[in-house]
């Protein structure tokens, strides 16, 4: 094998084996962006992967306390409810009826665990309305460059 | 030459044509239409010098070159010009202007009206047409007049009018800021994010310059190309104007950082997100470029692959302009969805074709004048630098591209974590900076094992060092030991490097220390530039590494003269400050700080409620101590001043990273610095300088 061609096949195969790796790691790193329906329906599958929930806070549900520094609450859309415990401090608007991504993963018991907890912001003052889903398209949008 | 006295009499048009509707329209519609007058000015000389420019690249005419340069410097004198007219009316607050409409306020000050040229999509495009007019200026009064690059002066401008008739193209219709409105009736001023902070006044400045700015050094590629006449009195200055953007888009991609952390408030610097990546990917490939044009002019080696970076390079600046400004990622940069996206793809996807093609074409005159001699030599430590920035590329445009393709072909929306980032990145950063202790510290050529070993002990006894120094502070994972090691053989290789032609001097003359060491750095300053970047670079690799492995986070809330005790810091809350602002209400909540019982003074995260904004807006306070900041974001602050929330980061080393860029900064300066290594390159005789090709002939035939 001329040196010229020991070259060409290194690079063949170290190029091969980094696409490998790195599609790989991409695939068990993927963060999905659900409703509340989708994640559901996603049934067993949803266990276990990162995911943003983007929903609205559901009225009464919201409690936190203080000392053990536990939030809970219920992220809802038209159609699912989905229990969130979060261990993090609620942002200044948090409140009821306001829309929230909440990114995290949801466990065995159902309840969705919450690293991170986001409060949409909006460029003009909306009285809360309705939950519908093409609002969680931009409610996700609008939060993308908070991190 | 047809074609030369079309552009010829459209410029003389324009320039009569202009100046007597530019009176008339002041006195009768303000600044609108003056605007706009500009912007066709600086469009119709751009695609006239595109056309010009061509032409006289082909036939070699001296009056094509002329009337190219003129062109040229008309479409920069508009451009500049269309900006001053947009500052003007920011400041006088002229509603009927379009854009003044949509992103001024009374409510705001002056310096922040004239920041608001770059806070939004249409602003941020003419602005960019500045830029690129500025550039085009320095290129005229530098390496546009040197007689040896004349053959090549007339491409490189037409491909830069290529690009700069589009820009015009999109300020003048997609995009157009000046268009005359019935004011609104109210104005909220640009987005609040942008008016929080005083790096937002120079971020995007940097990153434009460096964005922009490669549009030269990839002209000036094609010009090469299709002249077929690539050689090392071209690449030098080639890569001269690649170093410029190359410093630009450092400051402007750590000034980002730097914004980030000091007002958005998560505690971090990076995060892999799109618009970030977008900035880093053309800076992988150009500093690849940088590199590889090294081993291009000493060796006449990967010629091809040169240019294949410095295309990429360009390109992936359109593809970021095109993540950043077309609302696919929503984020502070994005503003509204419009028009102007889909047509940067357009453009993205004419760049790429149109530089296959030239390949094809002319892809053949890239024959290499050397042969490599060892597989363990410099010449092969550039080899590997360039495929490991290959590699760093492809992995981050792969996350950050796969998450758009996903969606557009699926409709489902997903993004790549950033733990996918982190750990691709990690191995290869540290591979780089690893190499890049190796590179400087191996001859060129086929050295012998032994020079090889006796070269590399020293500073690898240093990496070493580092690395107990390390494990004796607890370092106890993986990669954070490698980076310890890699930085410190690194660092020993470049201060070797720098130290050694000082006491060659010095034995050589029998001079002082300070004068030999004078010497010695006039003489090479492009060496000591590079050294003092790689410097930095390692500084910066240690900075991350310490930074992003070991920091703690805790969060509390405390009543009014409560206190709490984080992480070797006591915190107590004294109360809440208000202002009112006119265009925002600021409460704060202050904490008194002290460790060790020694007071360390006051912190005040704030809480920033803009007018006609819903949700208020933190701004962290930082607290910068040599080896640490702590880094306090407010979660909740009680109007009335009875409790306060916090989320407290103790960051290690962050401050050391802004450090670390300027000392990058530094050294791409010393770089560029006009020395005796110029003009000495200047009267040699260009090495890959070959007889007139076939193009050429041809081009004097017609």
């Amino acid at each position: 094998m001329s040196p010229k061609v020991f070259v060409a096949v290194a690079l063949a195969v170290a190029g091969a084996a980094l696409v490998w790796i790195a599609v790989g790691n991409m695939g068990s790193n993927l963060v999905y962006y659900w409703t509340p329906t989708e994640l559901t329906a996603a049934g067993e599958d949803a266990r276990g992967a990162t995911v943003r929930l983007g929903g609205m806070v559901k009225a009464g549900t919201i409690n936190w306390d203080q000392d053990s520094g536990v939030l809970t609450f219920t992220v809802h859309d038209t159609d699912a409810d989905i229990p969130v415990r979060a261990t993090e401090m609620p942002p200044q608007m948090f409140r009821e009826n306001i829309g929230v991504v909440v990114e995290g993963t949801l466990g065995d018991d159902g309840v969705f665990t919450s690293n991170r907890l986001l409060v949409k912001h909006d460029a003009e003052y909306r009285a809360p309305h309705d939950p519908k889903e093409a609002d969680v398209e931009e409610l996700w949008k609008s939060l993308d460059g908070d991190s | 030459m047809i074609l030369l006295f079309i552009g010829a009499g459209i410029l003389a048009l324009c320039c009569c044509g202009g100046l007597i509707a530019a009176v008339v329209l002041i006195s009768l519609h303000g600044f609108g239409p003056l605007g706009r007058l500009l912007i066709l000015l600086a469009l119709t000389a751009a695609a006239a010098g595109t056309v010009t420019g061509y032409a006289g690249g082909r036939s070699g005419s001296p009056k094509a070159l002329k009337a190219t340069l003129w062109l040229s410097g008309i479409f920069a004198g508009a451009m500049v010009a269309a900006n001053g007219v947009m500052i003007y009316a920011l400041l006088a607050r002229d509603f009927t202007v379009a854009y003044v409409d949509q992103v001024g306020s009374h409510d705001v000050p002056n310096h922040i009206a004239v920041v608001s040229l770059w806070s939004s999509l249409e602003g941020s495009i003419l602005f960019w047409g500045a830029i690129l007019g500025l550039f085009v200026f320095a290129f005229l009064a530098t390496t546009a007049r040197v007689r040896e690059h004349r053959d090549l002066i007339p491409y490189t401008l037409a491909t830069t009018m290529a690009v700069a008739t589009f820009f015009a193209f999109l300020i003048a219709g997609p995009a157009t800021p000046f268009e005359t409105v019935v004011p609104a009736a109210r104005h909220a001023g640009p987005n609040p994010l942008l008016q929080n902070h005083v790096l937002m006044i120079v971020h995007p400045p940097m990153l434009y310059g460096g964005y922009v700015g490669m549009t030269i050094p990839f002209a000036m590629g094609v010009a090469a190309l299709m002249r077929g006449r690539l050689g090392a009195g071209w690449m030098r200055p080639t890569r001269l104007w690649m170093l410029a953007p190359w410093g630009f888009l450092t400051a402007g991609i750590v000034l980002g950082g730097w914004w980030a952390y000091e007002v958005l408030g998560w505690g971090g610097y990076w995060a892999w997100d799109p618009v970030e990546n977008a900035s880093f990917l053309p800076w992988l490939t150009a500093s690849g470029f940088l590199h590889a044009a090294m081993l291009m002019e000493r060796r006449g080696l990967l010629k091809a692959w040169t240019m294949v970076l410095l295309m990429s390079t360009f390109a992936l600046t359109i593809l970021g302009t095109f993540m950043t400004r077309s609302g696919v990622f929503n984020s502070v940069h994005s503003f509204t969805q419009s028009a102007v996206g889909p047509t940067f793809l357009v453009f993205l996807a004419i760049v790429i074709v149109f530089s296959i093609a030239l390949f094809a074409l002319q892809g053949h005159m890239l024959e290499a004048d050397g042969s490599f001699k060892s597989m363990v030599s410099r010449d092969s430590a550039y080899v590997v630098n360039n495929l490991l920035f290959v590699a760093f590329t492809f992995t981050v445009l792969l996350g950050t591209t796969f998450p758009l393709i996903t969606e557009a072909m699926t409709d489902k929306k997903i993004s790549v974590g950033e733990p996918y980032f982190n750990s691709m990145a990690v191995p290869v950063g540290v591979a780089i900076v690893f190499l890049m202790g190796i590179g400087p510290a191996l001859p060129w050529g086929a050295p012998s094992a032994e020079k090889i070993i006796k070269t590399l002990a020293m500073p690898l006894a240093w990496g070493f060092g580092l690395l107990a120094l390390g494990l004796g502070l607890g370092v106890r994972e993986v990669w954070p030991a490698l980076t310890l090691l890699a930085v410190g053989f690194a660092s020993a290789v470049a201060i070797r490097d720098m130290l050694a032609p000082i006491g060659a001097v010095q034995r050589r003359w029998k001079i002082g220390w300070a004068e030999a060491a004078g010497r010695a750095f006039r003489r090479g300053r492009r060496r000591y530039g590079g050294q003092i970047v790689h410097l930095g670079v390692a500084l910066m690799a240690l900075s991350i590494a310490v930074s992003s492995s070991y920091r703690e986070t805790d969060e509390t809330v405390l009543n009014k003269g409560e206190s709490a005790h984080i992480a070797g810091y006591t915190l107590t809350f004294t109360g809440v400050q208000k202002t009112q602002e006119p265009h925002r209400q600021v409460v704060g909540a202050v904490f008194e700080v002290t460790r060790d019982g020694k007071s360390l003074g006051t912190l005040m995260p704030k809480m920033n409620r803009y007018t006609g904004q819903m949700r208020p807006i933190g701004t962290p306070a930082v607290l910068s101590r040599f080896h640490e900041d702590l880094y306090l974001s407010a979660m909740q602050i009680d109007d009335r001043g009875a409790f306060a929330g916090v989320r407290l980061y103790v960051n290690p080393m962050v401050y050391w990273i802004w450090i670390a860029s300027g000392i990058m900064l530094l050294g791409c300066i010393v770089a560029m610095l006009p020395g005796p290594t110029k003009a000495a390159a200047m009267a040699k005789p260009s090495a890959g300088g070959p007889a007139p090709t076939p193009a050429e002939a041809k081009g004097k035939a017609s």
